[in-house]
């Protein structure tokens, strides 16, 4: 197919963060989901419960890491090559963490000894802290910038990724996915396992706005780059208004008990949450801080035109077909949880 | 050891431990698709409760190869950074497109498979079942796209100068379709239906031994052995047709597989031989005329021997050839089994044949085996280059990654896949001791609803 003379750098950019932001959402309640398995579920059924709260589409949302990582490689590899290998070990934790924290979904309940099944609870609300804190402390240093030298390779050290401001990130995104996992389980439980789930909501958001407002300073004091593009597009406030919205209503719809309307503006949030952040970090992929002249941004670091072009057909071709498949599937399964002899 | 050397390792151990998993997918998914095409013929409860347990055993299998997967998807940034900078363009959209239309289909339908009998319909999950299978295809499709880019680059052109230099897409149809692609694609999946058909005839042939679900065991040799005697001819065909792809577009590899050395007519292929590398000669036994005929189809054709090819171009013969070997010797093994088994299958002797049934029990590892051994022998036969005589595996790495990065993901990756593979085998060994559900001849939820009547029903 021939784009003509469309922005397919931008779009690419909009489009890995589309992506991303699919990941967010949803392996993002699967996460919150595994971060509270071990402080609300206490019995082995309530465990249950929420293993197989989110047992039929967990694989699922977890394709939207391995699909955006496959978008970022084809339209900017130069991106994915400077990342991956700079933060080397950091993502070897993470892929141990999701490693575990997958296979101890399907591992758990296969086996009735009570040590075997505390070992693998462990792995599992293990496995989903560090690779949400992981993820947090990527996005921190992301938006702050890290050093890459004049051929583009990282010039920094795992240590030297480590500092407050990502940090900060890190603990806020287990926050906030905590929060988006509570509500989640608060969909799809009932009695007294609910009631408890709903204690949890209001404290786990006022965490994160708590850490949100203080990265929201830490920004605007030491990130000006990030605050720029808002600067110059007054407009783009909207998202902050709406983000803000959106979890306002959040205990709103727990209060009334509509659950699901609760579920859509905790999604709405954080889809609100990845734009902003992709609004401000816009056209900059990787940031270089201390010399942002070897900034890797969407003009510099991409694919070839021709190759933006292929994948934009194979985009709007695949896009569409799972999206409309996923919601399918998520419809078979919705209502409240069921243990039988086929569930983790 | 080099950096190189670890990272090359580091990838070959992730890589091999990964691969145990997929192909049982796409076998067990082809399966899974015909068990359920029979139940939904025959109606009988048999199949039904064949469906359950294979379904588990899937599921099993399916986790760890998502699990693993998701390492592979990261490590070409990690370990080798130039070499993702260099093929980003051409490279990166197969994988993408795998993403995109296997992955996503192949999960999502698997909520439905495992999860989703008491919720659809019987034909609503005959569908699952078919949408996960394909899935499962499909990845085997766009991955060995990639990987034969790798083999034999076409549809591209080099952009840029030294250490600026990528490789762009000018073609992607011919990306897709280049030299090795089908046959590759073909004798991968055939290999694959093997690794599922022969779990599925092992498991069986156990519980025969064992003389437990014996209803249960037969159907299971059954089906399992149907499709491992048409996979296993075809593993032969299609492995004859990559081996003549070889010879034409990498002769370094072909020279390599027989430990060729001189380039004469009535090349011999060695039935098994020892490479003196250091001498430049093969010993062994050898049929000439052979390699020339596999290769040009005409025995007297000559073929280029490795020392026409530079020193500095040449694979590893010793380990190249003997892995090719093994492959090879274990796939006609296989042929023999499966004529041997489905014979005495047909006579209605095989549950009295004890040995052969012992055999079948550990038929299992013999498409592992080659399915590795196979590979190995791809992608070290390649070497010394990364991208077929456009870039050397030398030049592929991660300039800013350590040797002692990679000794620790090293260590942290193996200590993981330790542990999994031994909960695996654990779990696995649970799910057969247990056996199939009695229960499971007794369809529940939607799927004890009588089907509706269709035009194909009426029929019958």
């Amino acid at each position: 197919m021939n784009f003509g003379s469309l922005d397919l750098n931008t779009i690419w950019f909009a489009l890995v963060g589309v992506l991303f932001t699919g990941y967010v959402i949803l392996d993002g309640f699967d996460l919150g989901v595994g971060v509270l398995h071990l402080f609300v579920a206490k019995k082995d059924e309530e465990r249950r419960v929420f293993l197989n709260a989110i047992g039929p589409v967990w694989d699922g949302n977890e394709v939207w890491l391995v699909t955006g990582g496959g978008a970022l490689f084809a339209a900017f590899p130069d991106v994915y090559a400077t990342v991956f290998s700079g933060f080397y070990l950091a993502f070897m934790l993470l892929l141990c963490a999701l490693i575990f924290r997958a296979v101890a979904i399907e591992f758990r309940s296969k086996h009735p000894s009570p040590r075997w099944r505390a070992f693998w609870d462990r792995c599992f609300a293990g496995g989903s802290l560090l690779s949400t804190l992981l993820i947090g402390i990527a996005m921190g240093n992301i938006a702050w910038g890290v050093p890459v030298d004049a051929r583009g390779e990282f010039a920094g050290s795992f240590l030297g990724l480590l500092h407050p401001y990502a940090l900060l990130m890190g603990v806020t995104t287990v926050a906030l996915f905590a929060m988006h996992g509570a509500i989640y389980l608060e969909l799809k439980t009932e009695g007294e396992l609910q009631d408890r789930v709903r204690t949890r909501i209001n404290p786990l958001i006022i965490a994160f706005i708590l850490g949100y407002v203080i990265l929201t300073l830490a920004t605007l004091l030491y990130v000006p780059h990030v605050t720029e593009a808002f600067r110059r597009q007054p407009w783009f406030f909207v998202l902050v208004v709406l983000a803000v919205l959106a979890i306002a209503n959040i205990p709103r719809e727990v209060n009334r008990r509509r659950e699901f309307l609760a579920f859509l503006s905790s999604c709405a949030a954080m889809a609100l949450l990845m734009a902003i952040f992709g609004v401000g970090t816009y056209p900059y992929l990787v940031f270089s801080n201390p010399h942002p002249e070897h900034s890797l941004t969407a003009f510099n670091a991409a694919s070839s035109a021709r190759t933006l072009g292929v994948m934009l057909t194979i985009a709007l071709i695949g896009i569409p077909v799972v999206l409309a498949y996923s919601l399918s599937i998520y419809w078979i399964f919705r209502g409240k949880v069921r243990l039988t002899k086929m569930s983790y | 050891m080099s950096t190189e050397l670890l990272a090359r390792l580091q990838f070959a151990f992730t890589i091999s431990f990964h691969y145990l998993y997929p192909p049982l997918s796409i076998g067990l998914g082809l399966l899974l698709v015909g068990i359920e095409a029979m139940w939904l013929k025959t109606k009988s409860p048999l199949y039904h409760q064949l469906a359950r347990f294979w379904t588990k055993v899937f599921a099993l299998i399916f986790a760890i190869g998502v699990a693993t997967g998701i390492v592979m998807e990261f490590e070409f940034g990690t370990n080798w950074a130039t070499y993702s900078r260099y093929v980003g363009d051409v490279f990166g959209s197969a994988l993408a497109a795998e993403g995109i239309f296997a992955f996503f289909l192949e999960s999502g339908f698997l909520a439905v498979l495992l999860f989703g009998w008491d919720k659809v319909g019987p034909k609503t999950h005959f569908f699952a079942t078919c949408m996960v299978a394909l899935g499962a295809h499909f990845s085997a499709i766009w991955i060995i796209v990639a990987n034969s880019w790798m083999q034999t680059p076409a549809g591209f052109h080099i952009v840029g100068e030294g250490l600026g230099a990528r490789a762009e897409i000018t073609d992607f149809w011919a990306m897709v379709f280049n030299p090795s692609s089908l046959d590759r694609l073909m004798h991968t999946v055939v290999g694959a239906w093997q690794a599922g058909a022969w779990l599925m005839v092992s498991i069986g042939a156990w519980y025969l031994l064992k003389k437990q679900h014996r209803d249960f065991a037969r159907t299971s040799v059954k089906i399992g052995l149907t499709l491992s005697l048409i996979a296993s001819l075809l593993t032969l065909v299609t492995g004859d047709r990559s081996a003549a792809g070889v010879a034409k577009n990498q002769p370094a590899k072909f020279a390599a597989l027989e430990g060729h050395w001189e380039t004469a007519p009535q090349a011999a292929i060695h039935v098994v031989g020892w490479v003196d590398e250091k001498n430049q000669t093969t010993h062994g036994l050898a049929i000439p005329g052979l390699l020339s005929w596999l290769a040009h189809g005409d025995a007297a054709a000559p073929v280029t021997g490795l020392r026409d090819i530079p020193a500095d171009e040449r694979p590893p013969v010793h380990f190249t050839f003997q892995l090719f070997h093994v492959m090879v010797g274990i796939g006609f093994a296989m042929i023999g089994l499966a004529l041997c088994a489905a014979w005495k299958l047909w006579r209605g002797s095989l549950e009295n044949s004890r040995g052969l049934l012992w055999l079948l029990v550990i038929s299992v590892l013999g498409p592992q085996i080659a399915n590795q051994a196979g590979w190995w022998a791809a992608e070290v036969g390649r070497q010394p280059w990364i991208v077929y005589k456009l870039l050397r595996t030398s030049q592929g790495l991660s300039e800013v990654v350590k040797a002692h990065q990679i000794v620790t993901s090293m260590i942290m990756f193996m200590a993981v896949y330790a542990l999994l593979f031994a909960a695996f085998i654990f779990l696995l060994n649970e799910k057969i001791k247990h056996g199939p559900d009695e229960s499971d001849l007794q369809p529940t939820g939607k799927l004890a609803l009588p089907l509706r009547p269709t035009t194909e029903g009426d029929a019958l």
